[in-house]
């Protein structure tokens, strides 16, 4: 069929099918104006949000549909052939190209010196390429011993999330706090589980010992040591800490050595002592870099 | 003169763009399901770049903090960073601002699913195999690149999730052997949680990574037409023409209709269904944690990998391979470099460098095939362990329980689902069943010249038995005169 018939049977009557199918792209672009209203009235209203994502989805869902039956019922759907072309522009095109590119770019491009000129254009551009990349290093300092330090130092005051000292008698039984070195409460690095576990319990080393107070005071470094999410759970029963991101699980009477998931090294233990006033202070900072493994950890 | 002749001519006589329009306009499509999921993610981009318009008008990317004074009465009082509360804004004080948010969220979740999809389907069917190799790697940078505006999207709210996500992303830059420490230094601006990560994923997010994005997205669709889209064998069919309805009208008819529709769904979702509701979650605080704790689904996998790995950090001479180097450098870095990789390593074993643009079915191909499903059972299951708190508490087993069944089905799995799938499709291919309807008697045959043609199943075809008056057809053979040989 060519465009000329095509046009002359644009003219002909519609059949009841296709008058049936009218109707029914007329039923729903209908609703699609009445959603559309409403969607005008609620707006004004105040907006609801439950409201106006139905109106428009309806609004839009009918629209397609009206579309979609246009598409099936009333064109002169018709499956056509249509050839492929080659690709290629064959061996004469690329050889015409090649000689574009080079051999009409002058004698420079062709002579034999050209590899000399050729090299240092490259040195040229890797210098002013390195030149360029600078300004890169301005977005961030060396990360120098930001990674191995915290705010935590000898004689610093053990505070809570409040910012208030906390005393040494003031943790119930196998009680647990979230504390920061004094004047850094918040401070992402420093975070630190200080956790009461009964007298003569704990397995550590004497010297880490000798850094829990009366024994029982015993406090770690918050930040998981796999991908630095603080480990928020204390399961007492166990007394074990989980990290809710990837369930490694520490044994906080074993110096908190993983013993579940993927993190492979403790969390690093906080030295505390008591100061004259009965408050816990801290006695250093933590035995080992905070957080997540890096490159460089060990050099410490 | 009518309104058309009078543009025509205005445009031709200025641009000449008659001839072109008109080629253009009558480029045939051949028409199969398949065919519309990539349509659908190109849609989704559409919402998406419309309601995230939308977003920035009242989004501040700024880490500073605020008293919070807006109407969400639980958080009133408290210290929150201006990014967080122009989220709470927009959700709550701005009209058909949560309907706008709520939808880009959903839409972004659906782009990623329908890229994901598309690519199943261009896999499993050879798509990608000369001369389109360059598409299918413009096709996976795509979906990098959507991954990635995925992220940088989810972390703007600056709530406590996704503060976490960050946390965690921060993790993994660290991890990089030498160079980790300088480049998170550099990327965030100093040691985490630094302020100015905030604005600089939101120029990644609204500015960076949608200019590559729709640079590519235009790229992979100028490809298409040029090469013309490939189809499955048919009657008339062959490797030299392309059979199907043509662009004007009937094909973008269909594409309206399917763009409206796909709208529908999202903006439904957007408004029915809550997603992301970072005011229950609260403002990020490097000391607090929610549990459970799940990205998007399309970084599931790779949370899942980093639960499903084992403690593996290596120490030498005071240097570390962190335990996290594993499951989110190696990897995702084998993954997606095997799939950027794969026209080419394909093209090793099968030496087929012929062009194609007639499609496989699966069973066609049925080592490619076991491959490609090997490889998304290997997905499936750290997706699966990206929940496996969730599972845990659904299924009342523990954790590590979960974690133990699914190392191994992650090790094992693969070789059984791969040599299982491979042996279906040999079956398949030899019984020429289709997988999925009942026995009509009839057996589709792919003809020497790349067509297909049906045949009885049974030598002695009598219709008995079968009640189906399909056997009683005679087999209708396809004439593929116009046909290439098969490659060699």
């Amino acid at each position: 069929m060519d465009d000329g018939q095509r046009r002359a049977r644009a003219g002909d009557e519609l059949t009841g099918e296709q008058r049936r199918v009218e109707r029914r792209i007329a039923v729903a672009l209908t609703i699609t104006a009445l959603c559309g209203i409403a969607l005008f009235v609620v707006y004004f209203l105040g907006g609801q949000t439950q409201v106006e994502g139905a109106l428009f989805a309806i609004a839009l869902a009918s629209l397609g549909w009206a579309v979609v039956l246009w598409a099936e019922k009333l064109l002169d759907a018709r499956e056509v052939s249509e050839d492929r072309h080659e690709l290629t522009s064959g061996p004469s095109g690329r050889q015409a190209l090649e000689a574009a590119l080079l051999e009409e770019a002058g004698p420079v491009l062709r002579s034999p010196r050209r590899s000399f000129l050729v090299k240092l254009l490259a040195g040229a551009g890797g210098a002013l390429g390195l030149a360029l990349f600078l300004p890169v290093l301005s977005l961030g300092p060396s990360p120098g011993r930001s990674l191995f330090e915290t705010g935590w130092r000898k004689g610093k005051k053990v505070v809570d999330e409040e910012g208030k000292p906390v005393a040494f008698d003031e943790l119930p039984d196998d009680g647990y706090m979230t504390v920061f070195p004094e004047g850094e409460v918040g401070r992402s690095d420093s975070q630190a589980l200080l956790i009461k576990v009964p007298r003569g319990s704990l397995q550590l080393p004497a010297d880490r010992l000798a850094a829990v107070p009366g024994g029982t005071h015993v406090a770690y470094s918050k930040i998981c040591t796999h991908a630095g999410c603080p480990v928020g759970l204390y399961r007492t029963a166990t007394r074990s800490l989980l990290c809710p991101c990837h369930q490694s699980q520490f044994d906080v009477l074993n110096g908190c050595k993983p013993y579940f998931g993927p993190a492979a090294e403790p969390l690093p233990q906080l030295p505390l002592s008591v100061d004259r006033e009965g408050n816990l202070i801290a006695d250093g900072d933590f035995y080992a870099p905070v957080g997540p493994s890096f490159w460089n950890r060990g050099k410490s | 003169m009518s309104v058309t002749e009078k543009t025509v001519k205005y445009l031709d006589e200025r641009l000449g763009a008659a001839s072109t329009a008109r080629t253009l306009l009558r480029k045939v499509f051949p028409d199969h399901w398949s065919f519309l999921l990539g349509e659908i993610a190109l849609f989704c981009l559409v919402v998406l770049i419309f309601t995230g318009v939308f977003l920035t008008f009242f989004y501040t990317p700024d880490a500073r903090t605020l008293t919070y004074a807006g109407a969400y009465e639980p958080l009133r009082g408290e210290r929150i960073s201006a990014a967080y509360e122009s989220t709470l804004r927009l959700s709550f004080e701005v009209r058909a601002g949560l309907i706008m948010r709520q939808t880009h969220h959903w839409a972004a979740l659906v782009f990623v699913a329908a890229i994901v999809v598309h690519l199943c389907r261009v896999f499993f069917t050879g798509a990608f195999r000369r001369p389109r190799e360059l598409n299918w790697v413009i096709g996976v940078v795509l979906l990098l690149l959507a991954m990635g505006e995925g992220l940088t999207g989810y972390s703007l709210p600056d709530d406590l999730l996704s503060g976490i996500g960050l946390r965690i992303v921060n993790a993994v830059v660290l991890a990089i052997p030498v160079v980790g420490t300088w480049i998170a230094s550099l990327f965030f601006g100093g040691e985490f949680p630094a302020p100015d990560i905030i604005s600089r994923l939101f120029v990644f997010h609204v500015m960076l990574l949608p200019a590559l994005l729709l640079g590519l997205v235009g790229l992979h669709l100028a490809i298409l037409v040029l090469q013309k889209h490939t189809q499955f064998p048919g009657p008339g069919r062959t490797e030299r023409n392309v059979v199907g309805k043509r662009l004007w009208p009937e094909q973008t008819f269909k594409s309206v209709g399917l763009l409206l529709f796909v709208t529908a769904v999202l903006a439904g979702l957007g408004g029915l269904a809550q997603i992301n509701p970072v005011w229950q979650y609260g403002p990020y605080e490097p000391f607090n944690v929610t549990s459970p704790a799940q990205p998007d689904w399309y970084i599931g996998f790779l949370d899942g990998a980093l639960r499903l790995a084992g403690p593996w950090r290596i120490k030498l001479f005071g240097y570390e391979i962190s335990e996290l180097f594993w499951p989110a450098i190696v990897v995702p870095g084998i993954a997606f470099g095997v799939l950027t990789l794969w026209p080419w390593v394909e093209r090793r074993f099968t030496k087929d460098r012929a062009e194609h643009h007639l499609l496989d079915r699966p069973r066609d191909a049925p080592l490619r095939t076991a491959i490609g499903a090997a490889g998304l059972w290997m997905f499936f299951v750290m997706f699966l362990e990206g929940g496996n708190d969730i599972f845990g508490v659904l299924l009342d087993v523990s954790v590590e329980s979960i974690t133990r069944i699914l190392q191994v089905a992650f090790v094992v799995g693969p070789v059984v689902v791969g040599a299982a799938t491979y042996f279906i499709c040999r079956s398949l291919k030899t019984s020429q069943l289709h997988p999925a309807r009942p026995n009509a008697g009839l057996a589709l045959r792919r003809t020497a010249t790349g067509g297909y043609e049906t045949a009885p199943l049974d030598p002695t075809p009598a219709g008995a038995g079968h009640g189906d008056g399909d056997t009683a057809r005679p087999a209708a053979t396809v004439p593929a005169a116009e046909g290439r040989p098969p490659a060699p």
